[in-house]
């Protein structure tokens, strides 16, 4: 009967589980029709051109097969560059080169790739290797992101992103997620990355799990979490908030990237974003998905959420938030 | 929320309808809930003989039309070189041997099933006829009115008097009339006799007490009398109304029992025996044809009913995945892979199913690994796998066959696709997840099929879904309710599990 009292404490730390988002979240607040606004990655750029939400530059495009031959021209004077599917998902088949050496293309691990290695890659993102349902896909080849000074060393190789739960426009959780030798220089927290919890209200470091674990230092690099903190919160949870607006999807998980000259670019966005964040946060979603559902009045622009948030969400932390609940 | 009270509503409806239809199903065809019930069946047989006399010969044997509280399951005839034909004169039976040429002593058989089923409204046949005339000699006729005197003043009623007048005939010692009457004329005939006589229409009918092992019995008669409204049956012996539940109605017209031409010395003894039969089958055998047996698969061939079966099944392994994924929370590769791989198995059966699956999907999966550096293109990739997997089957099967082992040749069963498939999905999850993914994927999988597996083959599984399809409905019933859970899933205590400790006192 352990396992009894075990779900009687997941509902008492307000976990959201998969089967209460898939029904009453997703199912309820997003649109399916949606979905291809941020499943196709190509689209959500044209959004947020519309939009004026900054996201890395599209270098370039391939749709078809027969260009993969050719490929080597156009990257002969590129030096550093992502290679991404459209439609994939989770960081899947995501192929970031940081430089080159001779023939060889370096990627950000120290491999080193043959020009054939990389169209075999593009030759499977066409072919819908890394797509959601297996369908073709288009290939995207993107600047590379430069990493935000005060980042260095928390994450080894990949480049931090920050992950923010956004629910009918109010960012409701965040955190950021930090690659690791484990995770292979990826930021999927399955796959071994650290996730940083951080506090709604003030951008600081919460807490840092790495599968499940709890850890004071990165793994690989030893910089302390303690002192994260990041830079121009209010600004980045306004960016993400307008996300709301520019896709209407009520629930919504937005990947936020920090780069050295533009700031806070938006990376890609999630209709179906995963649970992992409330074990980097150390609390559940539930009561301020609950506390933002009660709202009679629902503010209408972003920055009066984004406000809202920091100061009624960002108290709702940790123990409180059971009794915060409504 | 009338949304949800809607819902609420067709679950409770799938669920009643499920249960009501299978209760009707079940009492009105008789289908037994538990698999492997057996029902009696009474075997009996007519054996006729006689002696031909080298001329073609004709034998006329009444057959039972509609017994009451039993139902013919099957009947056939044994007679080497006779032709047999049943004729049906307005629902009256006769079975017809016939041959040109014969002589010497001669058999015939009639074998008859029945199945012992609740008594209905008995099938009366129609009203009386004319009563004919009765004729006595005059010492008869002076008994037989004494006798029906002496009934008559103790009587108030047909029936009564037909009691009074067995009892008097069962004396221990009759008195002289009765003995007179007995002496010249059987019981039966005499007590139909004398109730003709006194003007109460009465006829002789002729049944088999069945009995297990008896043989060279002849049949026993019943008196049945008509009261003005209704045939009612009399025990000639013992005066007991009603047809007795083991006597198996045989010959009820006017006709004789049996009739033969050109032949002599004509005897017809009577064998029976008790069977079982399993409970299953007899309904469809009667020939049921309500609405419900329409519904049933059981009136399709036996080949359709094989895939029937197969697809009657399925909905439970649904059920089997539903449940896992949803309030366990086991990740498989595919929603229903793990259905068909249950269903391969379920060819194959576990034992030799399940190693050489695995066996397979790992070969094919180093195969993949060479292949993939090999540059090709996605479709190309799986009709490669494909292929691989053909040989796979047909080396193992070689093998198998080589070492004697016949179980080589079932991996033959397992759908190439599912497996090409199985190892295409499982070498890209090791790609982009690493091989923990492959095997917390490819175990759960094989743990949901196995599961699926044993449900399905559950001799008690089989034959509800079988002969009960509306089951399904409530499968549906607890899908959709499933499809509603917002609760936690097992698995989620484990992955949540580092959240605990803060909770603290």
């Amino acid at each position: 009967m352990r396992w009894l009292v075990g779900l009687k404490q997941l509902q008492e730390l307000g976990i959201l589980g998969m089967n209460c988002r898939n029904i009453d979240f997703i199912g309820r607040y997003n649109r399916r029709s949606l979905y291809q606004l941020v499943d196709d990655k190509l689209r959500t750029k044209e959004l947020a051109k519309r939009h004026g939400i900054p996201m890395p530059r599209l270098l370039f495009t391939l749709k078809e097969q027969h260009r993969v031959k050719h490929i080597g021209n156009l990257l002969e004077s590129m030096s550093e560059f992502v290679i991404k599917p459209c439609k994939g998902s989770g960081g899947k088949g995501i192929l970031v080169i940081g430089g080159r050496e001779g023939e060889f293309f370096v990627k950000s691990s120290g491999a080193k790739l043959t020009l054939q290695d990389i169209q075999r890659h593009m030759s499977n993102i066409l072919a819908g290797l890394h797509s959601l349902a297996g369908t073709p896909d288009t290939v995207m080849i993107e600047e590379r992101i430069e990493l935000d000074g005060r980042f260095e060393g928390y994450s080894y190789q990949g480049i931090p992103d920050l992950r923010v739960i956004v629910f009918q426009g109010y960012p409701v959780m965040a955190m950021l997620r930090l690659a690791t030798r484990d995770s292979d220089g990826k930021a999927n927290l399955h796959q071994g990355a650290v996730g940083v919890g951080l506090d709604l209200a003030t951008g600081q470091c919460l807490n840092a799990v790495q599968r499940t674990l709890p850890l004071q230092r990165h793994p690989d690099t030893g910089k302390a979490f303690t002192d994260i903190e990041v830079p121009n919160w209010r600004e980045l949870l306004v960016l993400t908030s307008r996300c709301y607006e520019m896709t209407g999807l009520g629930y919504l998980g937005t990947d936020i990237i920090l780069d050295r000259q533009r700031g806070p670019l938006l990376l890609e966005l999630n209709a179906r974003p995963g649970l992992s964040i409330q074990v980097a946060c150390g609390f559940g979603l539930l009561p301020r998905l609950r506390r933002v559902e009660s709202l009679r009045k629902k503010h209408a622009c972003a920055e009066d959420r984004v406000a809202y948030a920091l100061s009624v969400l960002g108290a709702m932390n940790g123990k409180h938030a059971t009794e915060m609940a409504p | 929320m009338t949304s949800r009270k809607l819902f609420h509503c067709i679950v409770a409806l799938l669920i009643l309808a499920g249960i009501g239809l299978g209760w009707l199903r079940h009492s009105r065809m008789g289908i037994p809930f538990l698999p492997g019930t057996h029902r009696p069946v009474w075997l009996a047989e007519a054996r006729i003989d006689f002696i031909a006399q080298g001329e073609p010969v004709t034998v006329s044997l009444d057959l039972p039309d509609n017994p009451p509280g039993f139902s013919i399951f099957s009947e056939q005839a044994a007679s080497p070189g006779y032709g047999f034909s049943i004729l049906d004169n307005k629902g009256l039976r006769r079975g017809e041997w016939s041959i040109r040429y014969a002589s010497g002593p001669q058999t015939l058989y009639y074998k008859l099933q029945v199945i012992p089923i609740p008594r209905g409204k008995t099938d009366e046949g129609g009203p009386p006829a004319e009563i004919e005339p009765i004729y006595w000699n005059a010492p008869e006729a002076l008994a037989a009115g004494q006798l029906l005197e002496k009934a008559y003043a103790m009587s108030s009623s047909p029936e009564s008097m037909t009691r009074e007048l067995i009892k008097l005939l069962n004396k221990p010692e009759p008195g002289q009339n009765a003995a007179l009457l007995l002496g010249e004329t059987p019981l039966a005939p005499l007590l139909a006799k004398l109730l003709n006589y006194a003007r109460i229409p009465t006829r002789i009918v002729l049944g088999l007490r069945l009995e297990d092992g008896r043989r060279n019995q002849q049949l026993s008669p019943l008196i049945e009398i008509h009261d003005g409204r209704h045939w009612r049956q009399f025990d000639p012996l013992t005066g007991v109304e009603g047809v007795p539940d083991d006597f198996l109605l045989w010959h009820q017209d006017g006709q004789s029992l049996l009739e033969v031409r050109g032949a002599s010395h004509s005897t017809i003894r009577f064998a029976m025996m008790r069977q079982s039969i399993a409970a299953t089958q007899l309904p469809y055998a009667v020939g049921d044809r309500s609405p419900l047996a329409f519904l049933g698969p059981q009136s399709l061939p036996v080949e359709e009913q094989n895939m029937l079966r197969m697809l009657l099944i399925l909905p439970l392994g649904a059920l089997v995945v539903v449940f896992m994924r949803i309030m366990v929370g086991v990740r498989s590769s595919g929603t229903f892979m793990p259905i068909l791989i249950a269903l391969s198995f379920l060819q194959t059966t576990l034992l030799p199913g399940l190693p050489s699956f695995v066996a397979i999907v790992a070969l094919g999966l180093l195969l993949r690994g060479y292949l993939s550096r090999l540059n090709l293109l996605l479709v190309a990739r799986i009709a490669t796998i494909v292929i691989i997997v053909i040989f796979i089957i047909l080396f193992s099967s070689l093998l198998g066959y080589q070492l004697g082992f016949n179980t080589g040749m079932t991996v033959a069963f397992f759908p190439i696709i599912i497996i090409a498939w199985t190892i295409e999905r499982m070498s890209i999850l090791w790609e982009d997840e690493g091989s923990r993914e492959v095997l917390v994927q490819g175990g759960g999988s094989l743990l949901v099929a196995v599961l699926a597996y044993l449900l399905m083959r559950w001799p008690l599984m089989v034959h509800l879904s079988f002969h009960f399809p509306e089951i399904n409905l409530i499968t549906v019933a607890l899908i959709l309710m499933m499809g509603n859970y917002t609760g936690y899933k097992l698995s989620e205590l484990r992955r949540f599990r580092a959240l605990f400790p803060r909770l603290g006192p």
